[in-house]
């Protein structure tokens, strides 16, 4: 057996085309410094789903197009994230200019359809923000809407009193007005930062 | 939940399902219908099914759910498409029914394949093969790379099937059954060499992934875990995946081409004339 390695050095000519390639390709697959959220344009499919409104109607997403539309997925229950990511919303919105915050709307998808009806959801959702809809579906439609934005929620064992947390994306799914996937708004930017994001959205497509 | 819902694919793919079944189906036939001599045996024929079997497993089944939402789980996913699966494929020795399927393919069809095989040896190089292996491994957890990979279908797959077949090209050249005294095959000493090689930068990203303080794969956070974890317990035991099995895996393979090498050793002359020794 011979230990010498190659002498040829063939296999040196190629790689740096390879490097380059894949470096290439880092380079457009990167975040986008532009925005405070992470750019997402071409990742994701566009905004589709058919749900429950607050009154019980269905609701589809062509519906609402021409708006700007921010997907989130929680549940009433929530201890502290839902909480937390609508006041943000909600205060980013309503610091924004008033002909764009008519523009703008915010989707709160319930994934706990069980104890989470159109009435409990729509008391929820609007002691936050009049530009925020509550929606939820059956528990199928949910994991259907769930795996297109590659996010999955699950249900802890309940307590004695019946209470159980639900596991659940902590990000928000922005979409322009055409409905395409735009940002993903991760849970540590600031109101001020989402905000930021938001005008910039809807100045470019207005 | 129901057996069906954990062997039913979660996302599935119709493509990976027929390359799946066109390789079982090929295989298959032609073990049945080769001449007895060349047929290869029940143990590396199980060993070739559990290969091919453990990789379908891993991306068409639940598995594949929790590989998505769960870091440590898309290790495991990964180990065995890049490392376990295509390492039992190469290790069962596919050749003979590779040859069955070459003598009947059409010449037409030969030459139609000429830019494949060119492909194929490029890729094949030893420093190419090396680079490949481990660059790949690098490009797909490079935090803002593998963001994507997670949020993309379309780059989620991409992922998979490159892994999965650079991992068939890489084990494939280390356990090229052809013995390099005979044929243009790789030389068992250049094939250790190599999985030494590749061991180092591995073990280096996984200790990265343990020893790292904060989230460095904070997408799993993001979009949800497909069960309650604690995300640190989750990334360490990710680390470890990436870091000891594949380390074992090197020293595994080297062991079996060393074994390899020692039966042959002397087996072939290599030389017309042997060497003599020289004393100045």
């Amino acid at each position: 057996m011979s230990f010498h390695f190659p002498a040829n050095l063939r296999p040196w000519f190629k790689l740096p085309p390879l490097l380059a390639t894949i470096f290439l390709l880092g380079g457009c697959l990167g975040d986008d410094d532009s925005w405070h959220g992470k750019d997402i344009q071409g990742l994701m499919p566009e905004l589709a789903f058919e749900l429950t409104g607050t009154s019980g109607e269905t609701i589809r997403a062509v519906e609402l197009d021409g708006q700007i539309r921010l997907l989130f997925f929680g549940f009433t229950s929530c201890p502290d994230v839902c909480p937390t990511t609508l006041q943000k919303l909600s205060q980013a919105i309503k610091a924004m200019p008033p002909e764009m915050q008519s523009q703008t709307l915010a989707l709160f998808v319930s994934v706990d359809p069980k104890r989470d009806t159109p009435e409990r959801l729509a008391s929820y959702v609007e002691f936050f923000d009049k530009r925020i809809v509550g929606l939820t579906g059956d528990e199928p439609r949910l994991r259907e809407l769930a795996k297109r934005y590659r996010t999955t929620f699950g249900y802890d064992e309940p307590d004695a009193d019946g209470n159980y947390a639900v596991s659940h994306s902590s990000a928000v799914y922005v979409f322009d007005r055409d409905g395409k996937a735009r940002l993903l708004i991760r849970p540590d930017l600031s109101a001020d930062e989402i905000r930021q994001d938001l005008v910039a959205l809807a100045g470019e497509s207005s | 939940m129901s057996i069906i819902d954990y062997v039913a694919p979660y996302d599935f793919s119709a493509l990976t399902v027929l390359s799946y079944m066109l390789v079982l189906a090929f295989y298959g036939y032609g073990v049945l219908r080769m001449p007895e001599g060349d047929r290869p045996g029940t143990g590396r024929v199980l060993t070739f099914v559990l290969g091919v079997m453990l990789c379908y497993g891993v991306m068409q089944t639940r598995f594949d759910y929790y590989s998505q939402y769960m870091f440590f789980v898309h290790r495991g996913q990964h180990l065995i498409l890049h490392h376990l699966g295509p390492f039992l494929i190469a290790l069962s020795n596919p050749l003979p029914v590779m040859r069955f399927w070459y003598d009947r393919i059409s010449p037409g069809l030969k030459g139609a394949l000429k830019p494949v095989g060119f492909v194929y040896r490029c890729l094949q190089q030893p420093l190419i093969a090396s680079v490949l292996f481990v660059g790949l491994i690098y490009f797909w957890l490079w935090p803002p790379i593998h963001f994507d990979a997670m949020l993309s279908r379309n780059l989620y797959w991409i992922m998979n099937w490159s892994m999965l077949l650079d991992g068939l090209l890489f084990w494939w050249l280390i356990f090229d059954p052809r013995s390099p005294a005979l044929s243009s095959a790789l030389g068992y000493g250049k094939r250790m060499l190599i999985l030494a090689l590749v061991a180092i930068p591995q073990m280096i990203l996984g200790a990265t992934i343990v020893f790292s303080r904060g989230m460095v794969y904070d997408v799993y956070e993001v979009c949800g875990r497909a069960w309650p974890m604690e995300p640190a317990t989750d990334q360490l035991i990710g680390g470890l995946l990436t870091w000891i099995p594949p380390a074992m895996m090197s020293i595994l393979g080297i062991l079996i081409i060393l074994r390899r090498a020692m039966h042959e050793d002397g087996k072939y002359s290599t030389r017309s004339n042997p060497l003599k020794v020289t004393t100045s």
